[in-house]
């Protein structure tokens, strides 16, 4: 027993008279730490009013805000992973698939599907970051590839918001294969000349980059999106070194040449109008084998 | 003419074991001790053969029954042969080729002209290095963007001259470093994939060390697809694999076992076409035995392809990864 006990609970510890936020009411910005509203940022299509941070965006919203009201028609929307290496570390594949799946926001790490855009047709998929780590297996593989070839089959252009950590290890050397298997797609899609512009948005590293995701006619990004091969850890622990500010940001890869713009996400919607419109015609354009990028 | 970089020296560091090559390693010491005794005293050939065949066994046996952790470390092997070792005991008249016209030359991939049993093709592969020295120049293998770009350069050219491609995969991934993502390794290694997959000629890849993610990839895509019996291929290194799942980059072992990154793995899985049988020992042991069997294999697999028009060559190959999925619904 203490010299002094305590009569009384805390003040401001159990007690309720802390202010408390409830759940949800109250967004923080990670960027600039502004306490905001949560339903004006949601207002905001997910931007920071402040200081125009964009948080990342659910795969579902970001279809609404890009393609017309009504327009859209999901693919391949039952197709799910499989445990053929049945591989475990502290949980099995097989349950951690049932994990992401039970989160309710669809089945996989992409939703594919058909849309328009101010009345133009495309093909058009979108990442969810929240479906491990918007890693790509054997179905996100598949599914790009089947949307890049409908795409030719339908003579619309391919639009792909692309959001991953990488390749999915779970599936190993199948998930490594998708990179070629999506390229490859991509390059028939060139012969067929027809148009692919890839949006990068926060974050996109790994396969995902070193295959599709790099390979558009048009690339754009998001602004202040992390975009690079290696994650900024594993390069940290090679050199052994800080890495320089804003290092692997879009403003970084647009500064050294390897992307062509940055939209904010206001403006995302009538940019890509904007530019499939003075690229796509319906019938060939005398493509043939022009090198992409 | 061979030609060869001054910088790269032909010697072997002492011959190195790994743990469990250790009881081949002390039968090989009492051969190595018997025949010295015999050229003094007494007559001990009859013993010397008895050791020999019994070490032969051993290799085999040993070889025969690896777990995939030993084979990653197989594939690892400082002594094992190196793409410029298989292009100088396979190949003639090579003449290397350097740079990618657009920044540097990187030495972790090497690429040149040469001729297979008098037929010129194309050749390239990644490179590592032997000594501290060499490893350094080579970067441990690990490419940056102009290896690739280089890679894909040549390529092209020997598309051009209707020349096939042959290469030799062997890195432990692409490097991670600043410059390299400056320069845009992630879009380097997406077009060589894009680009190969409609390339009019013939690839061969070979798998001859260790196939280490998009870096490995980057020039790993053909019509044929072989590994050496000892070599792995993986989405990520085991270490790399295990500092994610554990945050503990020592389950190496386990994380080999989760990946499957064999050649019988891979084999299974339907991601390779051919398995090339090493000499017992492994590769390391034997480089002109391993040569041989994959020189063998190259211009089977090369004879074959020649045969299919064009057209026909590229619908197989985008089919080949096409159908690389598991998945239900």
């Amino acid at each position: 027993m203490g010299w002094f006990n305590r009569g009384k609970a805390p003040i401001g510890r159990n007690g309720e008279k802390k202010i408390r936020f409830p759940e949800g009411l109250w967004t923080k910005c990670r960027s600039c730490n502004a306490t905001i509203y949560t339903k004006e940022v949601e207002k905001n299509l997910n931007v920071c009013p402040k200081c125009d941070h964009h948080f990342r965006l659910a795969a579902g919203e970001r279809l609404n805000l890009i393609l017309d009201k009504g327009s859209f028609t999901e693919f391949d929307r039952d197709m799910q992973s499989v445990d053929f290496l049945e591989f475990n570390d502290s949980k099995s594949y097989r349950d951690r698939i049932r994990a992401a799946v039970e989160k309710g926001n669809g089945k996989e790490a992409v939703i594919c599907g058909e849309g328009t855009i101010n009345g133009t047709p495309v093909q058009i998929a979108v990442f969810d970051f929240g479906f491990m780590g918007g890693s790509m297996g054997s179905v996100v593989g598949e599914k790009i590839t089947r949307l890049i070839e409908r795409a030719g089959e339908r003579r619309t252009p391919a639009l792909i918001f692309s959001s991953s950590g990488g390749a999915r290890m779970q599936e190993s050397i199948i998930s490594l294969m998708q990179m070629a298997k999506t390229s490859a797609a991509l390059a028939r899609l060139r012969e067929q000349g027809l148009p692919y512009i890839s949006v990068l948005t926060d974050p996109t590293t790994g396969g995902v980059t070193a295959s599709f995701a790099m390979l558009g006619d048009i690339i754009m990004a998001e602004p202040k999106a992390l975009i690079g091969f290696a994650g900024p850890r594993v390069i940290e622990q090679t050199i052994r070194q800080k890495l320089p500010e804003g290092f692997q940001r879009a403003e970084y890869l647009l500064e050294h040449g390897m992307i062509d713009l940055i939209v904010p996400r206001r403006d995302m919607r009538s940019k890509l109008s904007q530019i499939v419109n003075m690229l796509y015609r319906q019938t060939p354009a005398g493509a043939g084998k022009s090198r992409r990028g | 003419m061979l030609k060869r970089n001054p910088k790269e020296t032909r010697k072997m560091p002492l011959q190195t074991y790994l743990d469990f090559e250790k009881p081949i390693a002390e039968l090989e010491d009492q051969i190595h001790e018997l025949t010295r005794l015999s050229g003094e005293t007494m007559d001990l050939k009859a013993e010397i053969r008895h050791l020999e065949k019994k070490a032969e066994k051993m290799r085999e046996d040993i070889f025969s029954n690896l777990t995939r952790w030993q084979t990653v470390q197989v594939a690892r092997h400082i002594n094992r042969p190196f793409t410029l070792d298989y292009i100088r005991l396979i190949f003639t008249d090579f003449v290397e080729l350097h740079g990618d016209r657009k920044f540097a030359d990187d030495p972790a991939i090497v690429a040149g002209l040469a001729r297979l049993d008098g037929e010129p093709v194309m050749v390239i592969g990644h490179q590592k290095g032997r000594d501290t020295k060499e490893k350094v120049y080579r970067n441990f293998g690990m490419p940056n963007p102009e290896g690739y770009r280089k890679a894909l350069r040549l390529m092209e050219m020997a598309e051009r001259f209707n020349l096939p491609i042959i290469t030799f995969v062997d890195t432990p991934g692409a490097f991670p470093g600043i410059g390299a993502e400056e320069r845009g390794q992630a879009e380097a290694i997406a077009r060589n994939l894009m680009e190969m997959s409609v390339l009019r000629v013939p690839i061969v890849v070979v798998v001859t060390g260790e196939g280490g993610s998009g870096g490995a990839l980057a020039i790993a895509v053909g019509d044929r697809i072989l590994m050496l019996q000892h070599s792995i291929y993986s989405v990520i290194s085991p270490e790399g694999c295990a500092a994610i799942l554990w945050s503990d980059g020592t389950k190496g072992e386990t994380a080999a076992e989760a990946l499957k990154p064999t050649a019988r793995d891979l084999k299974e899985l339907q991601v390779i076409d051919e398995i090339v049988p090493e000499p017992p020992g492994g590769a390391h042991r034997d480089h002109e035995a391993a040569a041989r069997n994959v020189h063998e294999a190259i211009a089977r697999n090369l004879r074959e392809l020649k045969e299919i028009p064009v057209e026909k060559l590229l619908d197989g190959r985008y089919d080949k990864f096409r159908q690389m999925a598991r998945f239900s619904g």
